[in-house]
């Protein structure tokens, strides 16, 4: 889905609305520009692996901006120390472990104060501990930054705990819209089901 | 069979427009000089090693070889001459070409797959950076560089490992080994083996960075797409010689 908000994928149908504009239907050059307000933390952080931690961080600012080095230094070790890995820039993506990678794909999606943050999965493959810790992470950054992050998880109900509001997509449709309270105390078997990972109800598992 | 058919055309013609996004990308700047200084590096430095060796060797064989031959035609004089000539307008671009792509091809092919399944190449698109302008403009043009250069050495080479057993061990003198190279061979021969050394280089990095850039999934999708990376540009090398060398003939 992340794919489709970005403009990687188009759908086979319906439309994709940012800031009032379908992105459907724009071209190449307009597609960049609404990109400029997008910040992606992809699911396996998707760093550059020829680059070391401080270099994809500092990427979108060498490669875009003409700031000076000294700015963007400064910058890069703003968001590194904001993710918390401060002293890491060094190290290469293959060194640090998975927690660590989200981090630093975090930093490098905030770098250019994007509008919005879409977070693919964020904590998936993760333990639980380090789970609650990304959460925390990115509601910090959230406040600090004053992005919009648009989350897709199955951590539920782990999610519920930063969310403002949660759609729960069934079938490809948003079955159920809220704020996590009303989610939790959803009447709607699919909803109950999925919260409670009962086997028994609506939705088939085929495992 | 008609669907068949269907996808070759459809492959044809994506590989055609995205060769074409790409040679209309290394023209727009802005350029990126450190991304295409690594990549001559990459290529250059994989395969000298691999080249010197097939290069001497080539030029060997082919001495013993020709000299057979010629002796059978009373002309063993030829030897010099006959072994530039086929270093330098056939066997020089087309082997150098062919090793090339084993050993550095196969690695470009390998590397854009994984930074395609890692969703490296998403996250730079996602970034409204071209990925065209970073991972496939700095081989192509690489390439365009290397390919040349490291066919020159190869066939210097060639004709060096050619004096060793024509001269040190077949006992042609050596003042008739080089001096009748000059007679025979002309600028054109040397163009000849220039500009294919050139196509070779594009087409090469062209069949190589697309096959990599859209992989399959997972490490079988990688796998697979540098299998046919290989396969393909050792074929592609052959047909475009043969159409090459009759179109120059």
């Amino acid at each position: 889905m992340i794919k489709h908000i970005i403009g990687l994928l188009i759908p086979d149908k319906g439309s994709v609305v940012i800031d009032g504009e379908d992105i459907t239907i724009l071209d190449a050059s307009e597609l960049d520009r609404i990109r400029e307000k997008l910040g992606v933390l992809f699911q396996s952080g998707a760093l550059f692996d020829s680059l070391t931690v401080y270099g994809n961080v500092a990427f979108q600012l060498r490669e875009k901006t003409k700031m000076a080095k000294g700015e963007i230094r400064d910058r890069t070790m703003q968001a590194l120390e904001d993710v918390g890995l401060k002293g890491m820039g060094n190290k290469y993506p293959a060194e640090l472990s998975g927690g660590m990678k989200k981090r630093a794909g975090l930093a490098r999606a905030l770098i250019a104060e994007p509008a919005i943050v879409l977070f693919d999965e964020p904590t998936t493959g993760l333990d639980p501990i380090i789970s609650r810790s990304i959460h925390r992470l990115i509601r910090a950054t959230h406040e600090k930054y004053q992005y919009a992050a648009v989350i897709i998880s199955h951590e539920v109900p782990g999610i519920f705990e930063i969310s403002d509001k949660v759609a729960m997509l069934y079938n490809g449709m948003i079955e159920e819209y809220g704020t996590p309270e009303e989610i939790v105390n959803s009447s709607n078997p699919v909803i109950k089901q999925f919260i409670t990972g009962s086997l028994e109800g609506p939705i088939e598992s085929l495992a | 069979m008609g669907k068949w058919g269907l996808s070759i055309v459809k492959e044809m013609g994506h590989m055609f427009i995205f060769l074409m996004n790409s040679l209309y990308t290394i023209f727009k700047p802005p350029f990126k000089i450190s991304l295409l200084l690594r990549q001559i590096r990459f290529l250059g430095n994989k395969s000298l090693l691999v080249i010197l060796l097939t290069g001497a060797f080539t030029g060997m064989v082919l001495a013993l070889q020709l000299f057979y031959i010629l002796r059978k035609f009373g002309s063993v004089a030829l030897l010099g001459p006959g072994i530039a000539l086929s270093l330098i307008r056939e066997l020089g671009p087309v082997l150098c070409a062919l090793m090339i792509t084993g050993r550095a091809g196969s690695a470009l092919t390998a590397e854009i797959g994984m930074m395609r399944i890692s969703e490296q190449i998403d996250a730079l698109t996602a970034m409204a950076l071209n990925p065209i302008r970073y991972l496939i403009v700095p081989n192509i043009v690489a390439a365009i560089i290397v390919f040349p250069l490291l066919t020159g050495i190869y066939d210097v080479i060639g004709i060096y490992g050619g004096y060793l057993v024509g001269v040190k061990l077949l006992g042609i003198s050596s003042g008739t080994y080089y001096s009748l190279m000059k007679d025979y061979v002309d600028m054109e021969d040397i163009l000849i083996g220039f500009y294919k050394s050139i196509s070779f280089g594009i087409i090469v990095s062209w069949i190589c960075c697309y096959k990599g850039f859209y992989t399959g999934y997972g490490a079988a999708g990688v796998s697979k797409a540098t299998t046919e990376a290989v396969v393909m540009s050792s074929i592609s090398i052959l047909v475009w010689d043969y159409f090459l060398g009759s179109f120059f003939v």
